[in-house]
């Protein structure tokens, strides 16, 4: 991948930045997610606490939570996905204006966890696509903040204006099912 | 229930019969019977909320369903299991209570749901945990814990996801653990996680 850090020195170029498009796009949208909290278990708890004080998402520009998918763009799906809760999930996801990213937090939105049950959707990627996994019953605060920060790390490699420019197309986004703790590749 | 209410209980109604417990009080109640017995307990007797409405499947043996009935009185402190056999085995059935206890509503709901009992006179007897169309009734002794499949609830979205309710995969569960022996050795474990829905149990 071609680098899009450009230096910038001011006694050369002076009021002038010279960048990507790409990388300008990107640093805008990684550092003003508006996350949708999805709680739909015992997950959302610790949600709430990332949320508070003392985790505090603010530091990562992400303190913005909207209950509304139109206002959103990073579903986090926290707790369990019932079957009869999958179609109201997948419709959410639906509302959610272009570009949206969802992070599947918990044992139980990754894979259904420890729910092996007639009633349990197994895993919420069956539906909708999920950017970044966090394992965990329930995660750590911390676990979610490392998620985000995943997540800000993928933002930063995706293909923007060609996705913007595409825009019936499928956002092209690069290894989209990729795990956490792979935000190092490429 | 001290054994003297009892006495009386069976002295008022002649139906009633003694049901062995290992807590509260018990008796056996006729199906036909249930919203006499239940008006008198709640008006008479100080049996005033009602706490749950439940059901047993007895698999094989007929009468197959019972349904269950706790009752607590708050000014007795004392609670009261109420027992109702189901006469038809196929398309078992109980008379609503909601007339009696307005929270028998959504209990009756449930049980029906889950049990498949029809609540006659209940006012709007609906699936109230699966959806609307689910053909099965799950904690019924012959349904498997993992599912049956079928198809998910939202046309659409079955079409567009491609995804069905497919039977969980066990991962050589149900863990089941045994009661006696130190708890390093009962705690439940998989046997068999060779396998998951995508891969195929493979046969010895």
């Amino acid at each position: 991948m071609q680098n899009t850090n450009v230096a910038y020195d001011s006694k050369v170029e002076g009021e002038i930045i010279v960048t990507q498009a790409d990388a300008v796009i990107n640093w805008i949208r990684k550092h003003s997610v508006w996350p949708m909290p999805m709680g739909l278990a015992c997950c959302a708890i610790e949600l709430m606490a990332v949320g508070a004080s003392r985790f505090d998402i603010s530091r990562f520009g992400m303190e913005v939570m909207r209950f509304s998918p139109r206002q959103a763009d990073c579903m986090i799906v926290s707790g369990t996905v019932t079957y009869k809760m999958a179609e109201v999930i997948r419709r959410i996801y639906e509302q959610m204006a272009e570009p949206k990213w969802v992070v599947a937090m918990g044992a139980c939105a990754s894979t259904g966890g420890m729910y092996r049950s007639y009633a349990t959707l197994q895993g919420v990627d069956r539906i909708i696509p999920v950017d970044v996994y966090v394992s965990g019953c329930p995660p750590r605060p911390e676990a979610l903040l490392d998620a985000m920060i995943k997540l800000q790390d993928k933002i930063g490699r995706e293909r923007s204006v060609k996705n913007l420019t595409a825009r019936n197309a499928k956002p092209t986004k690069e290894g989209s099912l990729a795990l956490a703790g792979a935000g190092k590749e490429s | 229930m001290v054994e003297s209410e009892f006495a009386q209980l069976k002295e008022r109604f002649d139906y009633l019969s003694a049901r062995q417990s290992a807590d509260h009080s018990a008796v056996n109640c006729p199906a036909d019977k249930l919203v006499e017995f239940f008006t008198v307990l709640r008006d008479d007797l100080g049996y005033d909320l009602l706490v749950d409405v439940t059901a047993v499947d007895w698999d094989a043996q007929s009468p197959r369903f019972t349904g269950i009935y706790h009752l607590l009185s708050t000014t007795k402190h004392e609670y009261l299991r109420i027992a109702a056999d189901c006469e038809n085995d196929i398309k078992p059935s109980l008379p609503s209570l909601c007339g009696v206890f307005a929270a028998a509503n959504w209990h009756e709901r449930e049980t029906y749901d889950l049990m498949g009992i029809h609540y006659d006179g209940h006012p709007d007897l609906r699936r109230i945990l699966m959806w609307d169309e689910y053909p099965y009734h799950p904690l019924r002794k012959d349904f498997p814990l993992a599912g049956i499949e079928v198809p998910l609830p939202a046309d659409d979205v079955a079409e567009a996801t491609g995804v069905a309710v497919l039977p969980a995969p066990m991962m050589g569960g149900p863990f089941v653990s045994s009661a006696d022996g130190p708890m390093s050795q009962t705690e439940p474990s998989a046997r068999d996680e060779s396998w998951t829905e995508q891969e195929e149990k493979p046969t010895e």
